[in-house]
């Protein structure tokens, strides 16, 4: 807050001398007003993303009727699901069933307020940022037991409780991997973490202590999956056993809502994470931070999360929907064990101070085989390319051989 | 204790499995035929619409006994003694009026049984298969004519008056 209103000064010196109000009134509403359409004009984006994406993992060409390449297809879906009406069946408890997804939606816009977008480019800098973020992503949690209790929906209920079981059990390896990069850095603030890291790629935290930052990302990682209600950890809505889940009553805006809540929780954890392991707004090297004068931490953040929302919609089409014991499986016995372990040895890194000669060994060991390792996927990626070329060329002649 | 960490390893190292396989088809062509824009080449002797040559029919009648579901359904007189001698493509001479021949497309099973029996060629399946309608009475074929242009001399003779020229065979059947 206090960078945003030195910022408005620097820009307008007129500012100064205006009533507090009015400058409070700004600096407040601007960036809101920025993260609002941000959220809200978003899943525009993340709707025609994932279709295409799995259209392409799967061979298909998914949506290309609507508009230049089917650009506009999510136009169209909204302006429908806009104007389509909200259905409220009779027993519903119209109360609990109208605030439960905006309850949802405000769980999944408020940890924008602390998501650094550049040096002063946040809404606000709190100091327990990460606490916060935490808390308030909670709050969507209980916006869907909300919307599965006020359904009056044995399949509505079930889905609201299976992702309260879920969301309270993977939140626990979350905060605990949360804690990680927290206690490196010894500040909660979301700028601290991600200027902690400032220096180039190297100074990740992704790097640091390898391996274990590394294996502390991917549980982070997999925890945040299964908070968002995503693939392969969506039971909630398992449409195969729960209908729709909490959102089977719901239509028209309502309906769009949780959606779009859903891929707002996905940006925000992908840029929670890339805070954490990936330098936020940092360039890979400092040189490419900026252009001339004009600052590029945004489009660094936004690659990073994008990348990762990338990567949620990746795995969505690859993996199969887990059951119910499964998943409590993977979070109790699997995740939380790995969580505690690595807080425990960070923990006790973090109090040995740097090698004595002040060789920051862990980064220059993590840093190649982590590169190295790149390498791989990248070579495994010529690999499939290949692979895809071949085939095509394969289905382009078993097309030639039907022509007779 | 080691088996925890073979299945928590074994979990990860399969979901990168899989991870590849998804990479490698997000490259790959898509399969989908844009189907009203692009279409499968047929394969030959494809079965889909019967057609019938109202010119060459000369109301043997032998498909209509040969369909298995009687969709053909035909009327055939005697020609007037006056009227013009005509004949079909193939030599055979006309003797019958056929006054109706309609083919009902949505009885048909597209065996294929009444084109062989046909001595003029003149039923046929063609490969044409969209022809969906929203009514049924639609699909029902009127195939007489009333101004049909018959070959009003014997090809057989027009055939031989060049001696060079061998006849023309028709093809398949």
């Amino acid at each position: 807050m206090d960078a945003t209103y030195e910022y408005l000064v620097s820009v307008l010196p007129a500012a100064a001398s205006w009533p507090s109000w009015l400058v409070v009134a700004i600096i407040t509403a601007l960036p809101a007003l920025a993260c609002f359409t941000f959220m809200a004009l978003g899943p525009l984006i993340y709707v025609y993303a994932e279709r295409k994406v799995s259209a392409f993992m799967q061979d298909r060409i998914g949506p290309n009727r609507v508009g230049p390449i089917g650009l506009l297809q999510t136009v169209a879906d909204t302006i429908k699901l806009l104007f389509k009406e909200a259905i409220f069946p009779k027993k519903v408890d119209r109360k609990l069933f109208v605030i439960a997804p905006v309850l949802v939606n405000v769980g999944a816009f408020m940890p924008f307020l602390v998501i650094p977008w550049g040096g002063r480019l946040q809404p606000a800098d709190l100091n327990v940022g990460v606490f916060y973020v935490v808390a308030i992503a909670s709050l969507s949690t209980v916006g869907l037991i909300m919307a599965g209790w006020a359904s009056n929906n044995k399949y509505s209920l079930f889905g609201g409780m299976r992702s309260a079981a879920q969301i309270v059990s993977y939140e626990i390896p979350a905060m605990m991997i949360l804690l990680v990069p927290v206690m490196i850095v010894g500040s909660l603030s979301l700028q601290d973490i991600t200027e902690a890291q400032s220096g180039g790629l190297q100074n990740w935290f992704l790097f640091r202590y390898f391996p274990i930052m590394p294996v502390a990302f991917l549980v982070f990682f997999t925890a945040g999956l299964a908070e968002t209600n995503r693939a392969p950890f969506d039971i909630p809505e398992a449409e195969s056993e729960l209908v729709g889940g909490f959102h089977t009553e719901y239509s028209g805006f309502f309906f769009a809502c949780f959606f779009m809540a859903e891929y707002t929780e996905m940006f925000v954890l992908s840029a929670v994470a890339s805070v954490l392991f990936f330098g936020g707004y940092l360039a890979p090297h400092p040189a490419l931070q900026q252009i001339g004068s004009v600052p590029l931490g945004w489009l660094w953040m936004w690659l990073k999360a994008w990348s990762l929302v990338f990567v949620m919609m990746w795995l969505r089409w690859t993996l199969p929907r887990s059951r119910v014991d499964q998943l409590m499986h993977i979070a109790w016995k699997v995740l939380l064990p790995i969580a505690l372990v690595l807080v425990v040895v960070v923990g006790g890194l973090v109090l040995v101070p740097a090698t004595a000669d002040g060789f920051p060994w862990d980064r220059w060991v993590g840093w190649p085989l982590t590169l190295g390792l790149a390498a791989f996927l990248l070579y495994v990626m010529v690999r499939a390319l290949q692979w895809s070329r071949r085939r095509t060329q394969e289905l382009a002649a078993a097309r030639q051989a039907v022509t007779p | 204790m080691i088996r925890w960490f073979k299945d928590a390893w074994e979990g990860f190292f399969t979901v990168l499995v899989g991870m590849r396989i998804t990479w490698r088809h997000l490259f790959t062509d898509p399969v989908t035929l844009q189907y009203p824009n692009v279409k499968w080449p047929l394969p030959p002797k494809s079965r889909m619409r019967l057609f019938m040559k109202y010119e060459d029919c000369i109301g043997c009648g032998q498909c209509v006994r040969a369909c298995p579901v009687n969709c053909i359904s035909l009327k055939a007189d005697k020609r007037p003694a006056d009227a013009p001698p005509i004949w079909a493509a193939n030599g055979q001479a006309i003797k019958l009026h056929v006054a109706v021949f309609d083919i009902d497309m949505s009885l048909c099973c597209y065996c294929n049984l009444c084109t062989y029996p046909c001595p003029t060629n003149c039923i046929y399946m063609t490969p044409e298969y969209e022809f969906a309608t929203s009514d049924l009475t639609q699909h029902l074929y009127r195939f007489a004519k009333k101004d049909a242009q018959f070959i009003l001399e014997d090809p057989k003779k027009k055939a031989a008056a060049p001696p060079a020229t061998p006849p023309a065979k028709p093809a398949g059947a």
